[in-house]
């Protein structure tokens, strides 16, 4: 392209100014020439002409550089004139005069740059919190109630749709979840066997191992899994529905969409984690056994014996959180795939957050069951 | 105002386009000339949106060549491609804002792109242009989703016009808008045709827009296309461009648009 050249030459005369604007004023020349006019000083209370017929071509963005210099120049008092405009340039400095003078919008700056916004926003977010918390545990609600519902017509149960959501919740994670703690498995047994030798309680490595198992790490990693393979999963579907106005379209057909979409969520996920984290379990003492036997030559009855002397109730602990984690996880997932609005982009962001909250949740339980047993000495 | 003498501004030759084993154009030939406003037609599923994608670089055809602006499309490496998508505006059909960022933003993402401007110059440029399609102060602070259909359209329109193109590509600009906020519209693009001399490519359902504002139309009829001024187009007779021009709805928008052009005292479309 051949180079653009846009000028402006300002020559003063005796109580009068002449600006002489030549060449091409397009958005290619405008940010040169918009330097020229912020430099240049502006007269007051005189006769300003702008001599436009040197202007070979003229876009918006030119356009609107005239038209601001003649702006800013009434402003200040001066009686402006602009003169020898090709006639085929002056429709779009009329229709561009028509559209007036907007004042440019203000961009969005984030609130915490200053010390008070920074405070506001620890309050907005508490606020956001605890009307978060309050809206989640009407959702629990809502859910718990058309759960009962449904047991009550046990018929109106989308059989087809659990199926489905079993074999995408279940069957499709049992890789992932069956390698990982196996691999968990492995490095317990490996660490604990290495950690144990020095005080030679070695003999503690497949206890340690299967006690961690089954009590915590199975039925957490399988939750964890699950909250960022399904949750996840459960957020976007939903959202991407409600962006759709499929949602509304439910409603209006009279359908409950809590009982279409997040029941057979619930329902599917009740049955596959409990399952899934005895896999899990499995796999993991199986790679705890194999380490086992590998590092300090454990072979199968003697791994049997050891792993009985692990209290059955261990099994059992992970076992009952499984389902409670199922809720969370089915729950969080879903209401905030109801939480989106409009954009593509709230999608992206309550997904997030759906995995973020739901991992958060089923820790904090965690947590709270370990106490609960503490508490009743098992 | 268009120069039917001059080269084409887009020329298309032999264009064949393919959805698995649906063929949706066959052996398509289509000039467009610099100034004019060209509406393509055309039932349901006839290829419209896709001929315009496939003009646009966004699909990509089976055999033929797309030449615009004198560069053809199809074969050019990224270089060439960004000269020339300086050089054309597109509206999508639903307006294809950015949702994360707000509409004045939204306009100077190409500004940002192509120029080294102060920040300064590019707000003040935005908001003008948010003026110029005729939208009210304060759109520009806000973010899609806050917007009407209308108004998301005016805004894909001043996204589209943010870097004075040659040639604005709109799709199905009036659909989903009400008659009057249509007409508006139609105003609109014709008015801004007229001072910043683009051409338009415009694909449209909706024959008051045809009749208001085209210089010609483009039928796509039999996976080709049937092209010329609208008296031309009317005296056609294929099955389906009859039955276009000649239904009940088309009777009404040819009858109304006769009457405005006889009070306006323009000659009346021949050929009614």
């Amino acid at each position: 392209m051949a180079p653009v050249v846009a000028t402006l030459v300002a020559s003063q005369a005796p109580g009068a100014l002449v600006l002489a604007a030549a060449g091409e004023w397009l958005v290619t020349t405008a940010a040169d020439l918009d330097q020229k006019l912020r430099v240049l000083r502006m007269p007051t209370d005189t006769r300003v002409t702008l001599e436009l017929s040197g202007i070979d071509r003229l876009d918006t963005a030119g356009a609107w550089l005239l038209l601001r210099t003649e702006h800013d120049l009434t402003e200040r008092g001066n009686a402006v004139e602009m003169l020898n405009l090709r006639p085929n340039f002056e429709p779009l400095i009329e229709q561009l005069r028509a559209a007036g003078k907007i004042t440019p919008a203000r961009h969005p700056r984030p609130a915490h740059h200053t010390i008070a916004g920074f405070i506001a926003r620890i309050g907005e977010i508490s606020l956001g919190l605890i009307a978060r918390a309050y809206s989640i545990l009407g959702f629990f609600g809502v859910a718990s109630a058309t759960a009962l519902r449904l047991i009550l017509h046990p018929r109106r149960l989308r059989m087809t749709a659990v199926v489905a959501q079993m074999e995408q919740t279940g069957v499709n994670a049992l890789p992932i979840v069956g390698l990982l703690t196996f691999l968990i498995g492995v490095v317990i047994a490996f660490q604990g066997a290495d950690y144990l030798r020095p005080y030679g309680l070695e003999n503690y490595t497949v206890p340690l191992t299967g006690a961690s198992v089954f009590r915590e790490l199975g039925v957490l990693l399988t939750a964890i899994i699950l909250a960022g393979r399904s949750g996840s999963a459960f957020t976007a579907q939903i959202g991407t529905m409600r962006v759709n106005e499929e949602i509304d379209a439910m409603l209006t057909i009279g359908l409950d969409p809590v009982e279409v979409l997040v029941l057979p969520r619930l329902f599917a996920l009740l049955v596959t984690l409990p399952m899934l984290t005895l896999c899990a379990n499995f796999m993991g003492i199986f790679g705890g056994g194999l380490m086992a036997w590998v590092e300090l030559g454990i072979g199968i009855p003697e791994f049997l014996h050891q792993l009985s002397t692990v209290a059955p109730w261990s099994f059992w602990i992970g076992m009952i959180k499984s389902p409670f984690f199922a809720i969370i996880i089915a729950l969080i997932g879903c209401y905030e795939g109801f939480q989106v609005t409009g954009s593509a982009e709230s999608v992206g962001r309550l997904t997030t957050l759906s995995v973020v909250e739901a991992i958060f949740l089923v820790i904090v339980t965690d947590a709270g069951f370990s106490i609960f047993f503490s508490a009743l000495q098992i | 105002m268009p120069d039917y003498s001059g080269e084409p501004i887009i020329r298309v030759r032999g264009l064949v386009t393919r959805f698995g084993a649906d063929t949706i154009h066959d052996g398509l030939d289509l000039d467009v000339f610099r100034g004019e406003v060209l509406g393509v037609v055309g039932a349901s599923g006839s290829g419209k949106s896709v001929l315009l994608r496939t003009i646009i670089g966004l699909n990509r055809p089976i055999a033929g060549r797309i030449e615009i602006l004198g560069h053809e499309i199809s074969t050019n490496g990224d270089i060439d491609r960004r000269e020339i998508e300086q050089r054309w505006g597109v509206l999508f059909q639903n307006g294809a804002l950015f949702s994360s960022l707000t509409v004045a933003q939204n306009i100077e993402v190409p500004l940002k792109e192509y120029y080294a401007m102060p920040p300064r110059l590019m707000d003040e440029i935005a908001a003008f242009k948010i003026g110029i399609v005729g939208l009210p102060e304060g759109t520009g602070e806000k973010y899609p989703a806050q917007l009407s259909g209308g108004m998301r359209k005016r805004s894909g329109l001043a996204r589209a016009l943010a870097l004075d193109p040659e040639i604005v590509f709109l799709d199905e600009p009036t659909a989903g808008l009400d008659p009057i906020a249509a007409g508006d519209f139609d105003t609109l693009i014709r008015d801004l045709r007229s001072s910043l001399g683009f051409t338009v490519f415009m694909v449209t359902h909706d024959l008051d827009t045809l009749f208001s504002i085209c210089d010609r139309v483009a039928i796509l009829v039999d996976k080709k296309i049937r092209v010329g001024s609208l008296e031309e187009m009317l005296q056609d007779d294929h099955p389906w461009i009859k039955s276009y021009f000649h239904g009940p709805r088309g009777r009404a928008a040819l009858l109304s648009e006769a009457g405005h052009l006889a009070r306006s005292g323009t000659p009346v479309v021949s050929g009614v």
